[in-house]
């Protein structure tokens, strides 16, 4: 695609998008085909207030088969109150089978307001806890139920405060949320303030992974063992590959007998002036 | 061809290694096996003249057993499932026994002398309650003797040779219970008794011969009527009333039936409180025990009532025991201090008194039995089996404890290891080297005949003897190998008892609760047992003790208590009720100075108290506060939720008082999960290598952390047990979580798959077994996890300039890269319990060790379950020692650790490292209790207890002589070659 043109149609779905916030249209904001992605909250489009949370059942997507749904995630500095923090965009897929799953999860951050700034950086000196939930079920979130994740504030900051979440789901269902750095976290961790006071974050989603089938296979294993015994013959190795084993510790008794014969017949060369002086000593008796 | 020969050789040799077996002269060397039956519920006595006095009896753990009378032996037992509860058990045709169990769905009879299941019957009861067995004797049906099963209000008659339903009576009326059925002697007709909603009365005549009905009649009671009732004649029976305060006499005559209410105060003078009535067999007499004492009673006439006996404190009443047509006899036991008084009434008359001392840790009495004999002059001679709060039976006769069994031992709820005492130096006197010296040679000439093949069958049967009561391992010392500990557990009845591993002989016991019981403490049980402290560098000296957390009473928010016990005497250092409940004891890695380990007993409302209470194990705990995490499994509400401690407290302002904080929650989806197994690895596993190599020559790094917890989750409909849901509705979803973080490491689905799950974490690794609906067959699988992030040290440059990331400290927090590797297999049993075994390095190869269905323990080599394994290896492969990779995981005979013992009921398998690196000790319990030592790839660093020194010995003598001999003849030679 032409580069001009696909910038062009992102400026155009950005407008649209802050003109949806605006009229609160139900119509789908996004629709490209990424898993996930990160979205990086611009400090420029700070607003104090947080944006309006929609309800979910108001999110009819034109498609019959999928809709689009929000919820937002809370954090909590410190031992305060949980607050709204940003708000995850997902789509819902039904399948025909009933089921219904999350896809295309994506996540805006609301900017720090100064407050917050102050809080986190009293966490960073305290070497405390900053800590997330989301609802565990995204469809109705009765406000009873968060899956729940901390990580120590000190792990968060780089260049910004880069964050990592993976979100564990089942169907539509929230398991867990692992929150964490993007990379690795020192330990012992040291204070380190961001030089820029947002968050740049990481979202991935996940579905349990299916456990292969148990292999059945008692002919493959005959069928093996016929090939093994006619034509898979291993690759011929090296004359001194194979007897390595062997010549090394031939070479070592020899070397030794060699050195010992060699002493031998010095020994014999002293020895054989020896009873020459002894003999007399003998005959004196 | 010869490089193909060697490896043969070394296939050969790596695969002896799995071959781990025991010559038959072997059993016992190292291990002992013992068997109980547990707490006695039932006791039938069967002391014909002829052949051996015996009791049969039933217990709480669903075990049937017969007992020699004369000195309390198993001379056979059974043991039913757990869902099996034996409900009663009685004698027929004096050759058989019968057992009604499963709520009285299942009658069986067994063979008396033996034990051979005779036949069985399922009687098919649609709504199991509270069945009763009545045998009886004399029904004139040929040879036969019919067996009566009442269940609400159905009879069922079945025949006692061979087990076949004679006839079955449903009187199909609504909210009848069947109370008692009798027969009056020479009639072919069956009374039945039973209350309807507990306002009617009912009368059933019933032809014994074809379950015909004959006649019935009700009557109104002018009371509600409890569920006890006393039969006290041929045609009259006493029940109690709902409030137990008041009697009903019944009489049924002719059809007819009367009822009479009398209040218990006007039979016993100063009653108060509640009632009970013991069950009576027949003439006109009942007793009633109420709180303060033990009433007899006569039934005189119609309606009058005399009270013919009492016993003023209130005991422990066994049933009655009809000595003639006239005489009925009871035992009633009251319990003083360290002595029981145990009195036989005959008619509510005192007839015999005796006082027996008993060792104060047994508790009280719980339940008596008691039997009677004939005495040489002719008069009524009794004996008692004496249930006591330990679980522990006890036979008495003549004032004496004959025999006692300590079946507390049936059901170990927990257990740890101690260290014996070092071993002084000295005091060995002289005399005593000497003997043992002469006893030491002679058993090593007998030991040396034995190898040089000249010993006769006597010797061998000597050799065998010695081997059997080497006094060696049986010392109460400590030994340089770690073979003798001391095995100390905790049975559900709260007793503690210290079993030796030379020979599982008692070293102590203690039964702790009574000395609790107070105002304060009404009812205390012992939940766990922990080590306090153990012997290390500088506790050496100092005495290992445990410690036991229990509670004060039976809900979670009462209060608990502790105590500490010295392990070598048993004897209570401290005790502790605390003002806190107690939900979790958790053990930390830490010690106090005087190397007192670390405990946090966390309490209902989650807070953290920090135990010992000293000044410097709380700084050593605030000092390691910001590293400690705490995690919590909350079955009830499919929540698994993660939490840090923080100072201050909710409920109180103690300094050793922590407040928790929650820090994650995985919350799994209650409509399509359900959490049934969890595992995770044991606090004090020792792991030597950090890395493994693969058959390419590559290096992968091990992802060993302590905080990896194991879930299985299963979908709802799959909860119950196999069959309950297709395979299409079930699934097992495994999970490996970071503890500290909440972090899923990895998350895999098992479709089709099944509970019951059973799991063990060791190292890197995780093996679960479950079931596969879709393959009707069991499956283990294996997951391996490897650390990825430190993948790029192989470079062994890097090593060399240190530029690796080996001792970088380790945090949880940062994103782990792992790799998982994982196999399944099918495995042929199913599982009651599985364990891995532990060394004191973590050097030697690992075994899994498994409970069998049979009751048998399986070392299976970790080897057989190696997600490396391909169908075809490779020759590097080969080398390596992978096996191909089969379906099935093989099971080999001489794998058992057990042998060919059985522990019945396995409950539990335990595995603690011996000092020397290649053994670790197995201990497995159930009802039965199991102890071994295991060398999972051999002994390669000692020698055997064959090994004979004197040969040894007698070959470097020889050697010597022979030196010196050639060395003589050789100087000899010289010189004769000089003079030449």
């Amino acid at each position: 695609m032409n580069p001009s043109l696909s910038f062009l149609s992102l400026l155009s779905l950005l407008l649209l998008f802050s003109s949806a916030l605006s009229f609160q249209s139900d119509e789908l904001p996004f629709n490209d085909d990424d898993e996930f992605e990160g979205v990086r909250s611009s400090p420029g489009s700070a607003s104090v207030a947080p944006p309006v949370r929609r309800r979910p059942d108001l999110d009819i997507s034109s498609a019959s088969d999928s809709k689009s749904l929000q919820f937002s995630l809370e954090h909590s500095l410190g031992d305060s109150e949980f607050s709204v923090a940003g708000t995850f965009t997902a789509r819902l897929k039904s399948w025909t089978h009933g089921a219904q799953t999350l896809t295309k999860l994506r996540f805006t951050r609301n900017a720090i307001s100064d407050t917050e700034k102050g809080l986190f950086e009293r966490l960073l000196e305290d070497d405390d806890f900053y800590t997330i939930r989301i609802p565990s079920n995204v469809l109705n979130p009765s406000g009873k139920d968060y899956v729940v994740s901390s990580v120590r504030a000190r792990c968060l900051p780089r260049e910004s405060l880069d964050e990592h979440f993976v979100i564990h789901t089942d169907g539509v269902n929230v398991l867990s949320v692992n929150y964490g750095s993007a990379g690795g976290c020192q330990y012992p961790r040291p204070l380190k303030s961001p030089s820029k006071w947002s968050f740049s974050s990481y979202t991935v989603l996940k579905n349990s992974e299916q456990a292969p089938r148990t292999p059945t296979f008692v002919e493959q294993i005959i069928a093996s063992e016929n090939a093994l015994e006619e034509g898979l013959q291993p690759p011929e190795k090296s004359f001194w590959a194979k007897y390595w084993m062997y010549i090394l510790p031939i070479g070592f008794v020899l070397v030794n007998a060699m050195a010992q014969a060699a002493n031998a017949a010095a020994e014999d060369q002293n020895q054989g002036g020896q009873p020459s002086q002894r003999a007399p000593a003998v005959r004196r008796r | 061809m010869e490089a193909r020969f060697l490896l043969g050789f070394l296939l050969l040799l790596s695969l002896s290694s799995f071959a781990f077996a025991i010559y038959e002269d072997q059993v016992g060397l190292a291990d002992w096996h013992k068997r109980y039956i547990g707490k006695v519920k039932h006791a039938v006595f069967h002391t014909q003249k002829t052949g051996r006095r015996r009791v049969v009896v039933s217990t709480e753990e669903n075990a049937i057993a017969s007992l020699d009378l004369r000195t309390g032996d198993i001379l056979w037992r059974h043991v039913l499932g757990k869902n099996d509860a034996v409900d009663q058990i009685g004698l027929s045709l004096g050759k058989y026994v019968l057992t009604l169990s499963s709520q009285g769905s299942v009658l069986r009879a067994w063979n008396l002398p033996d034990g051979q299941m005779v036949w069985e019957t399922d009687l098919q009861i649609s709504n199991p309650s509270n069945s009763f067995l009545h045998v009886l004797g004399n029904v004139k049906s040929g040879r036969d003797s019919l067996s009566l099963v009442c269940n609400g209000g159905s009879i069922r008659a079945v025949s006692s040779i061979d087990g076949l339903v004679v006839w079955k009576k449903d009187l199909s009326v609504d909210g009848l219970k069947l109370k008692h059925v009798f027969q009056p002697p020479e009639s072919d007709t069956i009374y039945a008794i039973g209350f309807i909603d507990s306002s009617l009365i009912a009368l059933y005549h019933i032809n014994a011969k074809t379950g015909e009905l004959l006649k019935h009649a009700t009557q109104a009671s002018s009371v509600d009527l409890s569920s006890e009732i006393s039969a006290i004649s041929s045609d009259s029976l006493v029940a109690l009333d709902t409030s137990r305060s008041n009697l009903l006499l019944i009489k049924f005559m002719a059809g007819t039936i009367t009822n009479h209410k009398l209040p218990l105060s006007d039979i016993v003078q100063d009653f108060s409180g509640l009632a009970e009535l013991i069950p009576t067999k027949s003439n006109d007499i009942f007793v009633v025990k109420t709180p303060s004492n033990v009433a007899f009673i006569k039934v005189k006439g119609d309606n009058e009532i005399e009270l013919i006996g009492k016993a003023d404190e209130a005991g422990i009443v066994s049933d009655s025991l009809i000595l003639s047509e006239e005489e009925q006899a009871f035992a009633v036991v009251h319990h003083s201090n360290n002595a029981i008084s145990f009195q036989v009434r005959i008619n509510g008359r005192e007839a015999l008194t005796e006082g027996i001392k008993i060792e104060d840790h047994r508790g009280h009495v719980k339940r008596v039995f008691l039997n009677n004999y004939v005495r040489t002059d002719k008069s009524h001679g009794f004996r008692a089996l004496i249930v006591m709060e330990d679980e522990s039976l006890l036979l008495m006769q003549q004032g004496e404890v004959v025999w006692s069994r300590e079946d507390g031992l049936a059901s170990i709820s927990d257990a740890v290891v101690a260290e014996l005492p070092v071993e002084k130096e000295g005091g060995v006197s002289v005399v005593e080297v000497e003997h043992t010296l002469l006893e030491w040679l002679k058993g090593h000439m007998l030991k040396l005949k034995g190898t040089l093949m000249l010993s006769t069958p006597d010797d061998m049967a000597a050799i065998q003897a010695m081997h059997l009561k080497s006094t060696e391992r049986n010392k109460m010392t400590r030994d340089h190998n770690g073979f003798r500990k001391l095995i100390i557990v905790l049975t559900q009845s709260g007793k503690v008892y210290a079993l030796h591993t030379g020979d599982g002989r008692i070293v102590w016991a203690h039964l702790l609760t009574p000395l609790l019981q107070s105002e304060s403490c009404p009812s205390p049980s012992v939940l766990t047992l922990r080590n306090w402290r153990v012997p290390h560098r500088k506790a050496l000296q100092e005495n290992p003790s445990i410690l036991l957390v229990g509670r004060c009473g039976a809900g979670p928010e009462s209060h608990g208590f502790l105590f500490i016990v010295d392990s070598y005497s048993g004897k209570v250092l401290e005790t502790q009720i605390l003002d806190h409940s107690i939900a979790e004891v958790v053990p930390l890695p830490l010690a106090d100075s005087s190397e007192q380990k670390l405990h946090l007993v966390i309490d209902d409302k989650l807070n953290a108290h920090l135990y010992p209470r000293g000044s410097d194990a709380l700084e050593v705990f605030v000092r390691e506060m910001a590293n400690m995490y705490y995690y919590k499994v909350e079955n009830a509400k499919e929540v698994i939720k993660g939490y840090a401690f923080k100072k201050g407290c909710s409920t109180g302002s103690s300094a050793y008082c922590f407040g928790t904080r929650e820090l994650w929650s995985v919350v799994f989806p209650s409509d399509s999960e359900r959490i049934v197994a969890t595992a995770r690895r044991k606090i004090n596993e020792v792991v030597h290598t950090q890395a493994k190599i693969m058959t390419n020559q590559d290096v992968m790094y091990k992802y060993i952390s302590k905080n990896i917890l194991f879930v299985a989750t299963v979908s709802p409909k799959a909860a119950g047990g196999i069959g309950s849901a297709a395979p299409d509705e079930a699934w097992l979803v495994a999970y490996l979580i970071d503890t500290v973080t909440g972090r899923i490491l990895h998350r895999v689905t098992h479709q089709g798959a099944q509970g019951p799950v059973h799991a063990v974490v060791s190292e890197n690794w995780v093996v679960y077994h479950y079931f596969n609906l879709r393959a009707h067959r069991y499956e283990m699988t294996v997951i391996e996890i490897y650390d990825q992030s430190r993948a790029d040290n192989k470079d062994v440059m890097k090593l060399v300039l240190g530029k690796h990331n080996l001792t970088a400290p380790i945090t949880s927090y940062s994103r782990p890269e792992i790799a998982t590797k994982s196999q399944s297999y099918f495995f042929t049993h199913s599982v009651k319990a599985i364990a891995v075994t532990t060394t004191a390095r973590g050097i030697t190869s690992k075994q899994i060790l498994i409970g069998t269905i049979g009751d048998q323990v399986l070392a299976l080599d970790k080897w057989y379950l190696d997600p490396r394994q391909t169908a075809n290896p490779s020759q590097e492969e080969k080398e390596e020692g992978i096996i191909p990779l089969t379906d099935t995981l093989p099971i080999i005979p001489q794998s058992y650790v057990t042998h060919t013992r059985q522990v019945g009921d396995l409950r539990g398998i335990m595995s603690f490292p011996a000092n020397l690196e290649s053994t670790t000790h197995v201990f497995s319990y159930g009802i039965d209790l199991f102890y071994t030592r295991i060398a999972p790839s051999r002994t390669y660093d000692s020698l055997t207890d064959e090994f004979s020194y004197v040969l040894l010995l007698i070959t470097v003598v020889v050697l010597i002589v022979a030196i010196l001999v050639t060395w003589a003849m050789s100087q000899k030679k010289d010189l004769q070659e000089k003079w030449r």
